[in-house]
């Protein structure tokens, strides 16, 4: 009954998405045929111009003219983009392998795999001195520089 | 007659259009709002939805794998998004810390059995991780299914304001959604999480010493430290579990009759917008988080032998503690260590005994 009732919504909210987008594009359709007409004025005045005044007023209806398409245009496929973006990252997670031993510094980087845990001690020999090793961070390094706001 | 007198006919019929429709967005400007607004939660809807839908998948491929089930575990994991908890009754609120404790206990556990249903192969470390896996697709569904209500209820009632209080609040709710599906990967594959800071400082302080269980999933080592006898608890890792400190804290505390100089909790804590995240703070109070209990429990038993507690942070936002540890967090781990050194010297004399607890997911971190 429940599992109806969702599908129910499910269907009621496919339609009504049908609908906004419909109604969406609509007004998006009739702001692109007005941008269209008057980018058309605006070359018909520019080409049958007398005066400065005339060049004047085509280039505003120009400018109007581009700003709505380009506007219309990017709410069109606004939603188809977003849309596209959809991706999940998975970001690079690294272990770090450090000698027990107090006088050998050795360290190693490596990608993490699974199984791998902070301080579990690795059955590997250091290639260095021999003794133990142990695992002393896992971690990810998050590449992207978060942006400063100077406040 | 002309609108615009002197200019020709298209001009007028654009100026005519303009003015239709300047009146139409008079009229209907708020609707066409709320369908712009509408379209953009619609997209974060889908958006949520492909997220929700990944982690069912992840969750189930995790239990596939590790736990080598003899049929499709689908069926299972899907009942087990659908699973809630009800809190217990508050009318008289007397009480009502231990009938919550009770009813998180038997949530705790039948979730467990679920989990050892799904994945008989697994031993009791992946129990913990695919557990934990599972509930970050349990949130995930829960988040889209409630996104998903105010949008339905939104476009039904064709109300400006539930729609406008779904999309300003969308942006924090996709950043969890977000910070949810990553811990999904980092839960399958057992790696620590930011939340894991608590217990990464525990585990470097324990690390060589002998460790005995406490109630419930935590372990404690004695250290001596700066002249002082630590004991240092944290959740039983490297399992993904928090383990139940405020149990652990009160058994300790009872096992010394009171005689504790100093409690000490170490935990990752919210920072704001601006903070640095690995940024390390100091201050007062039980630093734990959750439902209350365990803060409760510890409050308590603070407070009936005048125990001092401070605590530790270190500093990073919702998806920085559920996902993959940052190599931040991870070297903020000896300016934590030098930290509660300083506190130790300063606050107690030599001999004292000083519980440190690691609070946190020690999903990663082992002891």
């Amino acid at each position: 009954m429940r599992i109806k009732n969702m599908a129910q919504n499910q269907t009621q909210s496919t339609s009504a998405n049908k609908k906004i987008s419909t109604y969406l594009t609509m007004i998006v359709l009739i702001v692109m045929a007005l941008a269209i007409t008057a980018l058309f004025i605006a070359a018909y005045t520019y080409m049958t111009a007398l005066t400065v005044e005339d060049q004047i007023t085509s280039g505003v209806f120009a400018g109007i003219g581009l700003i709505a398409l380009v506007l219309s245009v990017f709410l069109l496929f606004q939603s188809k983009r977003q849309t596209a973006q959809i991706k999940i990252e998975v970001p690079k997670v690294m272990t770090t392998i450090e000698c027990t031993n107090k006088g050998c510094n050795t360290k190693t980087v490596r990608e993490f795999q699974r199984g791998d845990y902070v301080y579990k001690d690795l059955d590997i020999p250091c290639p260095k001195c021999g003794g133990k090793q142990m695992i002393t961070a896992i971690y990810k390094e998050v590449k992207e520089k978060e942006k400063t706001y100077n406040v | 007659m002309s609108l615009i007198p002197g200019s020709d006919s298209i001009t007028q019929i654009i100026s005519l259009l303009s003015y239709v429709f300047f009146i139409v967005l008079i009229f209907y400007g708020q609707r066409i709002q709320m369908y712009v607004m509408i379209r953009e939660v619609e997209n974060s809807l889908h958006k949520l939805k492909h997220i929700k839908e990944e982690g069912r998948k992840n969750a189930i491929d995790a239990i596939k794998e590790i736990g080598k089930p003899s049929v499709d575990p689908s069926a299972r994991v899907d009942r087990y998004l659908e699973y809630f908890t009800i809190g217990p009754q508050g009318m008289d609120p007397a009480g009502i810390v231990n009938k919550l404790d009770h009813v998180l206990d038997v949530r705790d556990e039948r979730l467990k059995e679920e989990v050892k249903l799904m994945a008989p192969s697994s031993d009791e470390v992946q129990v913990n991780n695919l557990e934990n896996t599972l509930e970050a697709a349990m949130a995930l569904n829960f988040i889209y299914k409630v996104v998903r209500h105010y949008y339905i209820q939104g476009k039904k009632t064709l109300s400006l304001y539930v729609i406008m209080q779904l999309q300003m609040i969308l942006p924090m709710v996709m950043k969890e959604a977000d910070a949810y599906s990553n811990a999904l990967k980092a839960f399958a594959y057992g790696q620590p999480i930011g939340d894991g800071a608590g217990p990464l400082i525990a585990g470097k302080l324990m690390h060589g010493y002998e460790t005995r269980k406490l109630p419930k999933d935590c372990v404690m080592a004695t250290v001596p430290l700066e002249g002082r006898t630590a004991l240092i608890i944290k959740a039983t890792g490297p399992g993904g579990n928090v383990g139940k400190p405020g149990d652990a804290v009160e058994a300790v505390i009872e096992e010394n009759e009171g005689k504790i100089g100093l409690l000490i909790m170490i935990d990752a804590g919210l920072k704001l917008e601006g903070e640095i995240v690995g940024e390390v703070s100091e201050g007062i109070g039980a630093a734990i988080g959750g439902p209350g209990v365990d803060a409760y429990k510890i409050e308590e038993k603070l407070t009936k032998y005048k125990i001092r507690n401070y605590a530790v942070i270190v500093k990073e936002d919702i998806g920085d503690a559920v996902s993959p540890m940052r190599k931040e967090i991870n070297d903020s781990v000896d300016k934590v260590i030098e930290r509660v050194k300083a506190v130790i010297q300063e606050r107690t004399k030599e001999g004292d005994k000083v519980i440190i607890v690691g609070v946190g997911n020690s999903i990663g971190v082992g002891q």
